[in-house]
């Protein structure tokens, strides 16, 4: 892309606030606009998975191990099968009949869809009952009888390749121990020479412990085999239809034209609803074997106990630096602990996911990561909660590196930081690890951050109220995100590339449909790609409908994960956007007897060159597209458009936050007075989501740094199977959020649109801990694991921060 | 959908007509008020009775009136009734400072102070509160109504004295004329159950406590109260060196367990920082103070 073209996409983005309005009050292109989707969700008129009710419909309940590791001896299902309401009891023995005991997962691994051998996590599939009605499932449960011997669990990841520690995988032929992979990038010669040559290194332990998405819908199927067609239809609580269509297809060998997915609306993803999940598959057999429809909704504590879960990372970290506070490398050695199946959902050739984008936002001379994947025995999973595949775990990393450096050199953690970002100039910017970040400024946005936090006096305050025995904290992150999975070069998901399609058809009134491969769940989707194709058509969105989420009515695509709908799918409106307007243009000079040359594009409409009162507006052009009007050789007529976008990159949004903690000394309690955030997403295309997407991500990292695990005894109990027990953060733990912003188009992207799903998540945890650890300063604290509960602080204030991932007491 | 296993409902329309539904079903029926924890604990299974007995009609079972010496609260009054009383506010603002941090507001409009009681979950904060002031319930059964000290009605985890054919109807909390009074809790998150949590009062003769209370809660203390400390403090002056010792005293007789919330030596921390700070402010209060 040229300059003169990311000036115009920032253009287009500081239009935003004058772009026309349409009769409605819209903006016709960017600007704030309530959302389209809201008028039914806040009437309760969304239509969700367990809304769904088909003639004769069936429902399905799991029976779940209570054990974290056991060898199941036998299973009794005769007194489930007498229960009068019963259909049908299905076990692995069933599946393993059908060949459909074991499911391969995203990641070049298998999942037992029900356990045969032995069951390997606490809450893992072990029978299905089908029953008429859900409460009768659910009682049904309770009959059948399953013979356990329990084994020994593997619940400390860091203990799980001791040579003597139990085998969990004894289903892979050969298999004697409990390693996955190892991954590494970057060059560990060269990071050993910077290491051997620099002044100061400093080395810690964290662990970003386990957590989970939590959306408040959880996961769901209804699955409809219809014996006559042999069609499949499934709807699903699915963040990626089309690609779970297709392994359906392929694991199933259902012919993949028979099968129809749908995804009605969606009450939340966060990455929860990626995976397929053994729930998914048993609603099909079920309805299979039952020749009815069959519902399957998990409830809360099987989503939080046996879905995917997101983090689990035991890192090692060391950064090295010159006296002066020249950062110069980054090492960093990584525990992985994908549960007892590999079911991480990330791009095939990249087992660590982007995880080694670690080297942040700094300018370095070396650097270098080893990731070793291990099984335990605990629910799969490992890449969700709006992480960008692991992007969340590395600026974490990197990020409290930083703040331990500055504290080793004595230098102010935004003054470090500033000395060793990336420079404008630098842009593109070739990583140590081979990431070429698109574009940025990231001084200009820590400067905003600071000025708006008034860093300076907040220093004052702090070294004021310290005097008084006070505990106040000042903490700050700056990330770089990469997303919109991606070229497809690069990256793809169990062979399928990552490139999305997108459908336009301008109806002759000039009303138009847009058709998405992406799913929206509840991120607003209907108004924002509305406002896509408004920008580049001059159609008022109210005017453009978007459709989405089901297989038979929109073209191929990969879903909506990794902050990629905006990146991939936004960049796929705007180009067929584009498609139609040429189109149109072509229309519009047969109808004005010109040059389609002599025309200029302006706010909706083609007209002559130095003549506008010559022209057609686009709902003009629309109906003379599919009038008797004598068109040129060549153009066919109506303004119907498709596309497909490969993205040559990923798209590269960054920012800078400020987090301002208060401590109890004497309960250990956090308070978080304040938080700003300045957040560079390229233009906003609606501010106001845009603004809501950061709002959601600053809570959820204060409720990973303040509360989120979940936690294994000795034994493998989950220890966060409840919302009593695994805590989200309320509106009363969340400071009013600060927001600024800084616009940096990418260069690439064709309206220079970078994506913020997951930004704030990515960026905030580190913020909010560093600013803890900043204010136990005074107790010579160098570093405590989140989640940063009472009881944590109080410990490290003792000098014995405790781990997180076990129960230790 | 968590779903509950199979039980029966009932309604009751009267204290008599509960009384005699909990005779004819015997010891699987449970009587259910504001539901705050009976059906979490259904749905999860963990409680399973036979027969629901909902006692919501019982309309004339909610009020807070003064009554003699003592504020009168009806057992199922609710906590937000509680919380928003002016009488309670008046005579004992533990309450008010306890309810502000109860659960959350849905569960306040719902709950009930007799509900709350008689789960006696070891994390109750009216356990606490009720422990301190020294108020006592009354309990009524076909055959007539006993009394309860507050500090004898509670006989374990999840167990009080409350027999089958019983229903606790009445909480007497004596007025205390210049009581100071306040509560401290610390939870991981707004609506938790305490980590750890104290409510105090003092009453004051010149700078001499002349009567003291003070509860505990999740923190393993016989009672959801502190005697011994109490003791220590009682005739003497309010100082803080005093405050502290019986703090100090309150600590060393609690057995909290670690879970999740924390470990057992930062719950007993806890329990001594906080009932600390309950008594300064208690003291504050019955001295005029506005804290």
């Amino acid at each position: 892309m040229t300059t003169a073209e990311t000036d115009a996409a920032r253009a287009d983005a500081e239009a935003g606030a004058t772009a026309p309005r349409s009769a409605a009050g819209n903006p016709i292109g960017f600007g704030r606009m309530l959302r389209k989707e809201d008028a039914r969700f806040l009437r309760g008129r969304g239509r969700y998975l367990d809304d769904i009710q088909l003639p004769g419909m069936l429902h399905g309940a799991i029976l779940r191990s209570p054990f974290a590791h056991a060898r199941i001896a036998a299973i009794d299902t005769s007194a489930a099968e007498a229960h009068p309401k019963v259909t049908a009891v299905i076990t692995g023995a069933t599946l393993e009949s059908l060949g459909l005991a074991w499911m391969p997962t995203l990641s070049d691994d298998v999942q037992a869809v029900l356990a045969t051998d032995k069951v390997r996590f606490q809450g893992q599939e072990v029978a299905f009952v089908v029953a008429e009605d859900r409460y009768a499932a659910r009682d049904a449960l309770e009959l059948i009888e399953v013979d356990y011997e329990p084994l020994e669990p593997v619940v400390d990841a860091r203990r799980a390749l001791d040579p003597d520690a139990p085998v969990i995988r004894s289903d892979v032929e050969g298999k004697a121990d409990n390693h996955v992979f190892d991954w590494e990038s970057g060059d560990p010669a060269r990071c050993d020479e910077v290491f051997a040559a620099a002044d100061v290194v400093v080395r810690q332990d964290m662990t970003y412990p386990r957590s989970h998405p939590a959306p408040l819908e959880t996961c769901g199927s209804v699955a409809h085999m219809d014996p006559v067609t042999g069609k499949l239809t499934a709807w699903i609580t699915s963040q990626a239809p089309h690609a779970h269509r297709t392994v359906y297809a392929l694991v199933a060998g259902l012919p993949e034209h028979k099968i129809q997915v749908i995804s009605p609306d969606i009450g939340g993803g966060f990455g929860n609803k990626v995976p397929i999940y053994p729930g998914y598959v048993l609603a099909v057999v079920g309805s299979i074997v039952t020749g009815a429809p069959v519902k399957w909704v998990e409830d809360r504590s099987e989503n939080l106990m046996s879905t995917g879960f997101a983090r689990d990372y035991h890192m090692r970290g060391e950064i090295a630096a010159t006296r002066d506070g020249r950062i110069l490398g980054l090492r960093v050695d990584v525990v992985a602990d994908h549960g007892a199946f590999n079911a991480s959902a990330n791009p095939s050739k990249y087992p660590a996911g982007f995880f080694n984008i670690f080297t942040g936002s700094y300018d370095l001379q070396a650097a270098h990561c080893k990731v070793t994947g291990v099984y335990t025995n605990k629910a799969p999973g490992g890449v969700a909660y709006a992480c960008s595949f692991r992007i969340t775990e590395a600026v974490y990393l990197v990020e409290r590196m930083v703040d331990l450096l500055a504290d080793e050199l004595g230098t102010d953690p935004a003054e470090l930081r500033m000395r060793n970002l990336l420079r404008p100039e630098q842009f593109p910017y070739r990583t140590q690890t081979g990431w070429e970040y698109d574009s940025g400024d990231y001084p200009r946005a820590l400067r905003l951050a600071l000025d708006m936090a008034g860093y300076d006096e907040l220093r004052a305050e702090q070294a004021e109220r310290r005097a008084r025995g006070e505990l106040m904290g000042i903490g700050l992150s700056f990330f770089t995100e990469g997303v919109g999975a991606g070229p497809r070069k690069h990256m793809d998901i169990l062979g399928l590339g990552m490139a999305d399609g997108c459908e336009l058809r301008v109806h002759p009134t000039g009303k138009a449909v847009v058709r998405l491969s992406v799913q929206t769940q509840g991120q607003g989707h209907e108004t924002t790609f509305a406002q896509i194709v408004a920008s580049q058509l001059g159609i008022p969105p109210e005017d453009i409908e978007v459709v989405h989420g089901d297989t038979d009515q929109t073209p191929f695509g990969l879903g909506t994960y990794g902050s990629r709908s905006t990146p991939v799918s936004g960049a796929a409106a705007a180009v067929v956007a584009r498609r139609v307007r040429d189109k149109a243009r072509l229309v519009a000079a047969a109808a004005l007897e010109c040059s389609p040359d002599d025309l200029e594009w302006e706010h909706g409409r083609w007209h002559v060159r130095g003549d506008p009162s010559q022209g057609r507006t686009i709902q003009e052009i629309a109906l003379l597209a599919h009038s008797s009007l004598e068109l040129p050789e060549g153009v066919e007529g109506h303004l119907d458009a498709s596309a497909v976008y490969n993205p040559p990159n990923l798209t590269y949004p960054f920012g800078a936050y400020v987090c301002v903690v208060d401590v109890d000394p004497g309960t250990g309690r956090v308070a978080v007075r304040r938080f700003v955030a300045v957040d560079d997403c390229g233009p906003r295309i609606n501010p106001m989501i845009v603004e809501g997407q950061i709002h959601g991500g600053l809570a959820d990292g204060v409720g990973m740094a303040l509360m989120q695990a979940i936690a294994f005894d000795e034994d493998g109990n989950c220890l966060g199977g409840s919302f009593m027990d695994y805590l989200l953060p309320t509106a009363m733990e969340c400071p009013p959020w600060e927001l600024g912003e800084t616009v940096t188009p990418s260069p690439h992207h064709p309206i220079g649109a970078k994506g913020i799903g997951e930004s704030a998540t990515v960026g905030s945890p580190a913020a909010v801990v560093n600013a803890v650890i900043d204010a136990l300063e005074p107790f010579g604290v160098r570093h405590a694991d989140m989640p940063l509960t009472p009881a944590q602080v109080w410990l490290a204030m003792q000098g014995r921060p405790a781990r997180t991932d076990i129960a230790v007491w | 959908m968590q779903t509950p296993a199979p039980f029966e409902y009932e309604r009751a329309g009267s204290v008599d007509d509960a009384l005699a539904l909990l005779e004819r079903h015997g010891p699987e029926a449970r009587l259910i008020a504001g539901g705050h924890s009976l059906l979490p604990m259904m749905k999860l299974r963990l409680a399973r009775p036979e027969v629901l007995i909902d006692i919501n009609d019982l309309d004339d079972l909610a009020y807070i009136r003064l009554d003699g010496d003592a504020i009168a609260i009806g057992a199922m009054t609710r906590h937000a009734e509680l919380l928003d009383s002016p009488l309670l506010a008046e005579h004992h603002l533990v309450f008010r400072e306890a309810e502000r941090v109860i659960a959350d507001p849905v569960v306040r409009n719902r709950g009930t102070i007799g509900g709350s009681l008689c789960q006696a979950d070891p994390s109750e904060d009216l356990s606490a509160v009720v422990a301190a002031l020294g108020a006592e319930l009354v309990v009524r059964s076909r055959t007539g109504a006993r009394t309860v000290p507050a500090r004898a009605f509670h006989t374990g985890p999840y167990e009080t004295v409350v027999g089958d054919a019983e229903i606790l109807t009445e909480v007497r909390v004596p007025v205390r004329p210049g009581a100071g009074s306040a509560y401290e809790k610390v939870e991981r998150r707004a609506g938790d159950w305490a980590i750890a949590a104290a409510g105090t009062f003092v009453t004051l003769d010149g700078d001499t406590v002349a009567d003291v209370g003070i509860g505990l809660t999740a923190v393993g203390a016989p009672h959801f109260c502190a005697p011994e400390a109490e003791d220590a403090l009682r005739g003497g002056p309010a100082t803080e060196d005093r405050l502290a010792e019986a703090a100090r005293i309150a600590a060393e007789h609690t057995d909290p367990s670690g879970d999740q919330r924390g470990p057992a030596e930062y719950k007993r921390h806890l329990a001594r920082e906080l009932t600390l700070r309950a008594l300064r402010r208690s003291v504050a209060r019955a001295r005029g103070e506005g804290v």
